[in-house]
This record gives C-alpha cells, sequence and structure tokens, in this order.
C-alpha cells in the first residue's frame, strides 16, 4: 500500500486507454467524492482526499489490468486516507447533531409496537437471494439512494464501520460518541437502510 | 423472553462484536420462533456485504451504461 513508486513512473507513464477515458474517470472521481464527502462531513477535506487518492492511484494506472483493478485500488488508498483524517480529527460531530439522533426515537415506535415486537406491516420480508442483486446496476442506484437517505450521522458510522472499517474504539473517538451510542446509531442505520432495500427494490418485481 | 427491537439490536451488534453465549442463546431462541427478525439476521450481514462491494466501486460502472 505504501510503495506507490511515483516517483519511478514519472508524469508520462500514463499513456493507458483508461487514463483517456473521461467519462471513466469522472465518474470515478464523482463516486469517490460522494463517499469522503460523507464521511468528512467536509467538502474542503473531502476533495483533498479524494485527489490525493486520485493522484497516487493514476501514477500507477499502467499497472493495472483494467477499470475494475483501478477502481478497487484507488478506493483502497481514499480509504486509508479517510482514516488518516479521523483519526487525526478529536470529534466530527457536533453535540447539536447528536442531540437530534437521540430525539429519533420515534423510528422505532413506527417499526415496534409497545411490547417492542414489529409492528405487522414493518416485519422484515424474505429477500430470497439478495446476492443477485449485487450484478445488477439498477440494484446500486437504489441501494445509492437508500444510503444518502439515512440521517447524515447514522451513515457516517455506517459506512465507518463497514466500509473504512475502524474498530469500534477508533469511530467512538472519531465522531465523539460512546460505544452504547455507537451501537443504537449502527442499529438504526440498518433497520432503515434494510427497510428501504425491501420497500425500493426486493418486494418489487420489476428488476426479476 | 427477548422482544424483537432487542433481538434486532442483539443482531446489528453480533455484527461489532462477539456476543455473550447467554446472549446467543436467548437470541436463537427468539429466531427460531420469529420470522421477522430470522429475516433481519439474514438481511444484516448482506448490508455489510453490500456495503462492501459498493465501496469497492460496483456502485457505478459506467462502461456498461450511460454512454453518451
Amino acid at each position: 500500500m505504501n510503495d506507490l513508486t511515483v516517483e519511478s513512473l514519472g508524469p508520462d507513464a500514463s499513456d493507458t486507454s483508461i487514463l483517456n477515458d473521461a467519462a471513466f474517470l469522472n465518474d470515478l472521481r464523482r463516486q469517490m467524492l460522494k463517499f469522503a464527502t460523507l464521511q468528512l462531513s467536509n467538502s474542503h477535506a473531502a476533495e483533498d482526499a479524494v485527489q490525493e487518492a486520485l493522484v497516487g492511484a493514476l501514477k500507477n494506472a499502467k499497472s493495472f489490468a483494467g477499470r475494475a483493478a483501478l477502481k478497487t485500488w484507488v478506493f483502497a488508498i481514499l480509504r486509508n486516507k479517510i482514516a488518516d483524517v479521523l483519526r487525526q480529527k478529536k470529534r466530527m460531530v457536533d453535540a447539536s447533531s447528536l442531540l437530534r439522533e437521540d430525539e429519533e426515537g420515534e423510528d422505532f415506535a413506527e417499526l415496534f409496537d409497545t411490547k417492542g415486537m414489529w409492528q405487522t406491516d414493518e416485519k422484515p420480508a424474505t429477500w430470497g437471494n439478495p446476492q443477485d442483486a449485487l450484478h445488477q446496476n439498477q440494484f446500486w442506484k437504489v441501494f445509492e439512494i437508500c444510503l444518502e437517505a439515512l440521517p447524515g450521522n447514522q451513515a457516517r458510522v455506517f459506512m465507518m464501520k463497514e466500509f473504512v472499517e475502524l474498530e469500534t474504539a477508533e469511530i467512538c473517538t472519531a465522531v465523539g460518541i460512546t460505544t452504547t451510542n455507537l451501537n443504537v446509531m449502527l442499529h438504526r442505520s440498518r433497520l432503515r437502510l434494510r427497510e428501504c432495500l425491501e420497500n425500493n427494490w426486493f418486494l418489487r418485481g420489476e428488476h426479476a | 423472553m427477548m422482544n424483537c427491537k432487542q433481538a434486532t439490536r442483539l443482531i446489528s451488534e453480533s455484527q461489532d462484536r462477539t456476543l455473550t453465549l447467554a446472549e446467543k442463546m436467548s437470541l436463537k431462541v427468539h429466531v427460531m420462533m420469529c420470522s421477522g427478525c430470522k429475516n433481519f439476521s439474514l438481511q444484516v450481514p448482506f448490508l455489510s456485504k453490500a456495503m462492501k462491494a459498493y465501496a469497492k466501486g460496483y456502485g457505478k460502472n459506467i462502461s456498461d451504461e450511460g454512454q453518451q
């Protein structure tokens, strides 16, 4: 991960077809930026992280067999950059936004009855073989919409956990919350994301 | 007896830490009897898998679509 060997390749090492594919690069950049902005809640820092990751990866583009390999590589670098920034920052979420998080108790009232059992119309349905969805472009559009529909803090901690793959303690330090807070937020984000995917994808037959 | 709110919380936490034996057992009993929580327990690992796949760039594949 650290051996980018930028110097050995130099700026003229870029005569590959990937680097001439403006549409691919624009899209990749847009995707990275979306992710980084959500993670860092600061468009300037996000832009910096994306630029650095892209420059670093593209200087090595020649050694990539194709777009998929480049994408994986570029996101691995971005992930590390974001993790670095998050570790340096003591707190990313201000007190007022955490308060709002606490007010989201009504989430649970919609999903569960007073005894804590599923409301009849909120009970998770069977998704069949969800892996199939991973190969469908349309699914990813729905997935993205559902991710964006999560409240900012929930999306952030969920992505820190599942994409940046920070440890629980690291997330708690970065966001300035307790482990219990984090567990509550992850629980809510999973409930919401699940519900959104179910309503907008798994219970709709149109993709089959 | 555990309710669905508690069961889904434990299912969520099982992604982030190892549950205790007592937690595992009471969760197992609940999930056996509750189809909603059973489905939830299958969906949560999928969310994690999908998030990781999305992060790897499966989210958008412009070479396969949207050519102008």
